[in-house]
C-alpha cells in the first residue's frame, strides 16, 4: 500500500461520509445532537481540501494531514476523536513509502489506543470503539492467518458493521448519548455506524490497488 | 516575596457556546477581579455550536503569564479538544462543573493561588452542596 492507497481510502471514506450524511444525522437525532453526518461530512470536505492543497508524500503524511483537519474542522467530539485515530496512525507508519498489511493492523491498533485514551471508553460503552475494536481485532488475526488483504478488510468490514449494529441494545456510558441513560437503549450509535463507513471506504481503497 | 506579584494563572473557559463561554468569563472576572487573566474558547470557527482548537489554543496563549493554565471545559468536544492541548503540569484541566469550578477558580487566582492551589480549588467546587 502506497501514498496513493491512502489518499483512495480517504477519498472513499469522504463519498461516504457525504452519501450517508443524512442518515448519519438521524441517528445522531435520536440520542445525541443531531450534527454528526453534517460535522464529519464538513470535516471530511476540509480534509479532501487540504490534500488537493498540499499532497503529502507519504501514507504517514495523508493519515497525519487529514487527521489535523478533522481535528480543526469538525467542531464536535467526533474531531478529536477521528484525528487522534488518523494522526496516530500516520504516526505509527512513520515516513515509509510502502505499508504492509502488518503495519496496517500496526498503526490501526494505536488508532484505536489513541482513541479509547482520549475518550475513555471501552467496549460496550456505545461508542465508536464498538465498531472499531472488533474490526482491528479481525483484521490482525486475519493478516496472521495469512488471508489477502482484500479478503482481510472485508471480514475487518464486516466485525465493524456487526459491531455498530450490536450497539443498538446497549445503553451508552460515553458521548452525548450517556446523558439519556436506558433512553438511549434501542439506537444505533451514530459514531459506530461511521467507523464503520471508513472501514468499507478501506476495503474499496484495496479493490482499487 | 519584596512586594513583587507573582505571574497570575490563566483561566479558559472552554464550552460548546461562545455566549455562554464569554459569560462565565466575565464572571470569572467579577469574582476574582480584572486582573485575572480569563479567555473565553466557545463555538466553532464559524460560529456553531461546538468546539474550535484554533479558539482554545489562541485563549491559552493569551492567558498565559508564565505560571500555567487551567482550562475549564463544559462537556463532550469541550473536553476532548480541551485534552488536545493539555501539557502536564502548565495546561492542566479542571473536571469540574463549570459556573461553579470557575469561580472557584478565579477566586483562588485572584488571591495570588499557584496552579496547583487553583486546580484543587475548582475541584473542591465538584462537591459544593448548595443547600
Amino acid at each position: 500500500m502506497d501514498t496513493s492507497f491512502f489518499l483512495a481510502w480517504i477519498k472513499e471514506a469522504a463519498s461516504a461520509v457525504q452519501a450517508e450524511r443524512d442518515h448519519l444525522t438521524q441517528l445522531d437525532a435520536a440520542i445525541g445532537d443531531a450534527d454528526h453526518g453534517a460535522n464529519l461530512d464538513r470535516g471530511f470536505a476540509a480534509v479532501r481540501q487540504t490534500l488537493a492543497d498540499t499532497p503529502p508524500q507519504t501514507p504517514g503524511g495523508v493519515l497525519v494531514q487529514a487527521g489535523s483537519a478533522l481535528i480543526r474542522k469538525v467542531g464536535g467530539a467526533s474531531g478529536p476523536l477521528y484525528g487522534t485515530a488518523f494522526r496516530q496512525m500516520g504516526r505509527a507508519l512513520g515516513d515509509a513509502p510502502e505499508i504492509t498489511p502488518a503495519d496496517l493492523v500496526t498503526a490501526l491498533e494505536a488508532a484505536q489506543e489513541g482513541v479509547q485514551k482520549l475518550g475513555g471508553a471501552a467496549e460496550g460503552d456505545k461508542t465508536l470503539v464498538d465498531a472499531f475494536a472488533p474490526a482491528v481485532r479481525a483484521l490482525a488475526q486475519a493478516v496472521r492467518d495469512g488471508a489477502k488483504l482484500e479478503d482481510a478488510l472485508e471480514t475487518a468490514t464486516a466485525a465493524a458493521q456487526e459491531g455498530a449494529q450490536a450497539t443498538v441494545p446497549l445503553q451508552a456510558r460515553k458521548g452525548r448519548a450517556s446523558y439519556l441513560g436506558p433512553r438511549s437503549v434501542g439506537h444505533e450509535d451514530p459514531g459506530a455506524a461511521s467507523t464503520a463507513l471508513i472501514f468499507a471506504a478501506l476495503r474499496r481503497a484495496a479493490g482499487q490497488a | 516575596m519584596d512586594g513583587q506579584a507573582r505571574p497570575m494563572v490563566g483561566i479558559v473557559i472552554v464550552s460548546h457556546s461562545s455566549r455562554l463561554a464569554e459569560e462565565v468569563a466575565a464572571l470569572v472576572r467579577e469574582f476574582g477581579g480584572e486582573n485575572v487573566p480569563v479567555a473565553a474558547a466557545g463555538g466553532t470557527d464559524d460560529g456553531r455550536l461546538g468546539t474550535s482548537l484554533g479558539k482554545v489554543i489562541a485563549a491559552v496563549e493569551s492567558v498565559d503569564r508564565g505560571a500555567g493554565v487551567v482550562l475549564i471545559p463544559d462537556l463532550g468536544s469541550s473536553v476532548l479538544t480541551a485534552k488536545l492541548v493539555e501539557e502536564p503540569g502548565s495546561v492542566v484541566i479542571a473536571d469540574v462543573p463549570l459556573v461553579e469550578g470557575a469561580i472557584a477558580a478565579a477566586v483562588t487566582v485572584g488571591g495570588g493561588g499557584s496552579l496547583p492551589d487553583v486546580l484543587s480549588s475548582a475541584e473542591e467546587a465538584r462537591t459544593f452542596r448548595k443547600l
